[in-house]
C-alpha cells in the first residue's frame, strides 16, 4: 500500500515537470507568433511596391521573359516544400508533406517528373528515410527566416528554371533543370487554422485586367536601363519576395501549430496530475484505514487474551 | 503644384523611412540622377552598393547605403525598393564635402 503511494507520487512529479516544459514551449510559441506576424506586416510595403512596379512595367513594355512564358511540354516540375526544423508542432510538418505528396502524385499522373526541394529538417528526414531523392535542401531557419535565406533558395530555383528540362542531364553542375515551379507552404489563416497550400510560382501568370479609369491615359514611364533589362533584374527579385513571404507565413503557422500542440499537452498533463493526485489520496487513506483496523484488531486480540488469563 | 516629394524607402524586411523631402539623389545603372518634385515618371534599377541621398527642407540630408535596389518615380511619390538599406556612416563623401 505504501509502495503504491510512492509510485503515484513519482508519476505526479514527472507529469509536473513535463507540464512545466510544455507550458514554457507554449509561451515561447505564442510570442513567436506575434513576432512572425509583425514581420509579415513589415514585409508588406516592399511586396506591394514591387508588385506596383512590375505592373507598371508590364503594362508599358512588351512582356517577354522566360519566367513569364509557360513551356510546352512540361517535362520536369520543381516542388518546394516548406516544413519545420523541429518537431512538437502537432501535424504541421506532416500536413505540409501530405499536401506535397498529393501534388507530386498529380504531377506524375500528368507525366511530369517531380524534382524535390525541401526546407526544414523534418521534411528532409521524411524524404531521406524513404530513400527519395532531394535535389536541394535548406535547414536551420524555419522559425525565423531572413530574406537572405529566401534569396539562397530563390537563386537555386531560378537557376534550375532558367536551365529548363530540355537537356536530359540538366545543368552543367548536375542538378536537373525544371519547366515549372510549385511551392507548398502553410497558410496562416488564424491562430486556430493553418492550411497547407500548393501554389505555382514560375512561370508567373500575367493577369490582364481591364483598366477602370479609362479617361486618364496611362502615364508614360521613363526606363533606366531598358525595360527588358529592368524586367530581367526585377523578376528574380519578385520571386525571391514571394518565397520570403511564404517562408514568413509558414513560420507563423509553425509557431501557431506548436502553440496549439503544447497547449493540449499542458492540459493533458494537468488532467493527469489531477487523476494521480486523487488516486494517491485514496491509496493513502486506504492504507491509513488498514493500519487503524490492524491496530484496533491487535488491541482487541490482546484484550481478549488478557481477560482469559 | 506640390513642391515637396513624398519619399518612401522600403527594404524587403521592413519599411525604412518615409516622409517628405525636397530632392532625392540616386545612382541607377545608367548614371546618377536627381529627382525633384514634378519629375517625369521613371522606373530605374539602382547600381549595386550605391547610395541614396534624401535632401529635406532645412538642409537636412539622409544618406542610405542601398543594395539590390530599384527606383520608382510616379506623380504621387518616389519609392526606393531595396533588398537592403542601411543608414550610411557619418563619414560619407556627401558629409565630408
Amino acid at each position: 500500500m505504501a509502495g503504491q503511494v510512492r509510485v503515484l507520487r513519482q508519476k505526479i512529479r514527472s507529469a509536473k515537470s513535463m507540464k512545466k516544459i510544455t507550458k514554457a514551449m507554449e509561451l515561447v510559441a505564442t510570442s513567436r507568433i506575434a513576432k512572425a506576424q509583425a514581420r509579415v506586416a513589415a514585409s508588406l510595403p516592399y511586396a506591394n511596391a514591387i508588385t506596383g512596379v512590375l505592373t507598371a512595367l508590364a503594362s508599358n513594355a512588351s512582356v517577354d521573359h522566360p519566367l513569364l512564358t509557360p513551356r510546352n511540354p512540361v517535362r520536369r516540375s520543381g516542388v518546394l516544400v516548406i516544413t519545420s526544423d523541429r518537431g512538437l508542432a502537432g501535424g504541421y510538418s506532416s500536413n505540409a508533406i501530405r499536401t506535397a505528396e498529393s501534388l507530386i502524385a498529380r504531377l506524375r499522373e500528368d507525366g511530369k517528373e517531380p524534382v524535390l526541394y525541401v526546407i526544414g529538417r523534418k521534411g528532409v528526414t521524411f524524404y531521406r528515410f524513404r530513400g527519395r531523392e532531394i535535389t536541394g535542401s535548406w535547414t536551420g531557419f524555419s522559425e525565423q527566416p531572413t530574406f537572405s535565406d529566401a534569396r539562397a533558395v530563390g537563386d537555386t530555383l531560378i537557376q534550375a528554371f532558367t536551365a529548363g528540362a530540355d537537356d536530359a542531364h540538366g545543368n552543367p553542375d548536375g542538378t536537373p533543370g525544371v519547366d515549372e515551379l510549385f511551392i507548398v507552404y502553410t497558410e496562416f489563416k488564424s491562430l486556430m487554422t493553418q492550411m497547407p497550400t500548393s501554389r505555382i510560382f514560375a512561370p508567373l501568370v500575367v493577369e490582364e485586367r481591364p483598366r477602370t479609369e479609362a479617361k486618364e491615359p496611362l502615364p508614360a514611364y521613363e526606363f533606366e536601363p531598358e525595360p527588358e533589362a529592368l524586367l530581367e533584374a526585377l523578376l528574380p527579385k519578385y520571386i525571391n519576395t514571394r518565397i520570403y513571404a511564404a517562408l514568413l507565413e509558414s513560420a507563423a503557422s509553425e509557431s501557431a501549430a506548436r502553440r496549439r500542440a503544447m497547449k493540449s499537452a499542458t492540459d493533458n498533463a494537468e488532467e493527469m496530475i489531477g487523476n494521480y493526485t486523487r488516486q494517491m489520496n485514496s491509496a493513502r487513506q486506504a492504507s491509513i484505514t488498514q493500519e487503524i483496523s490492524e491496530i484496533v484488531g491487535g488491541v482487541n486480540a490482546l484484550a481478549a487474551a488478557g481477560s482469559e488469563l | 503644384m506640390a513642391n515637396t516629394l513624398q519619399v518612401e524607402l522600403v527594404a524587403v524586411e521592413e519599411k525604412i523611412w518615409t516622409g517628405e523631402a525636397d530632392m532625392l539623389v540616386a545612382r541607377t545603372t545608367e548614371g546618377e540622377l536627381g529627382v525633384l518634385p514634378g519629375h517625369e515618371q521613371l522606373l530605374g534599377q539602382l547600381a549595386d552598393d550605391s547610395q541614396v541621398r534624401i535632401k529635406r527642407a532645412g538642409g537636412e540630408q539622409l544618406t542610405y547605403d542601398v543594395s539590390g535596389g530599384f527606383l520608382s518615380v510616379t506623380t504621387a511619390k518616389v519609392t526606393v525598393l531595396a533588398e537592403q538599406a542601411t543608414p550610411a556612416q557619418p563619414t560619407s563623401p556627401a558629409a565630408s564635402h
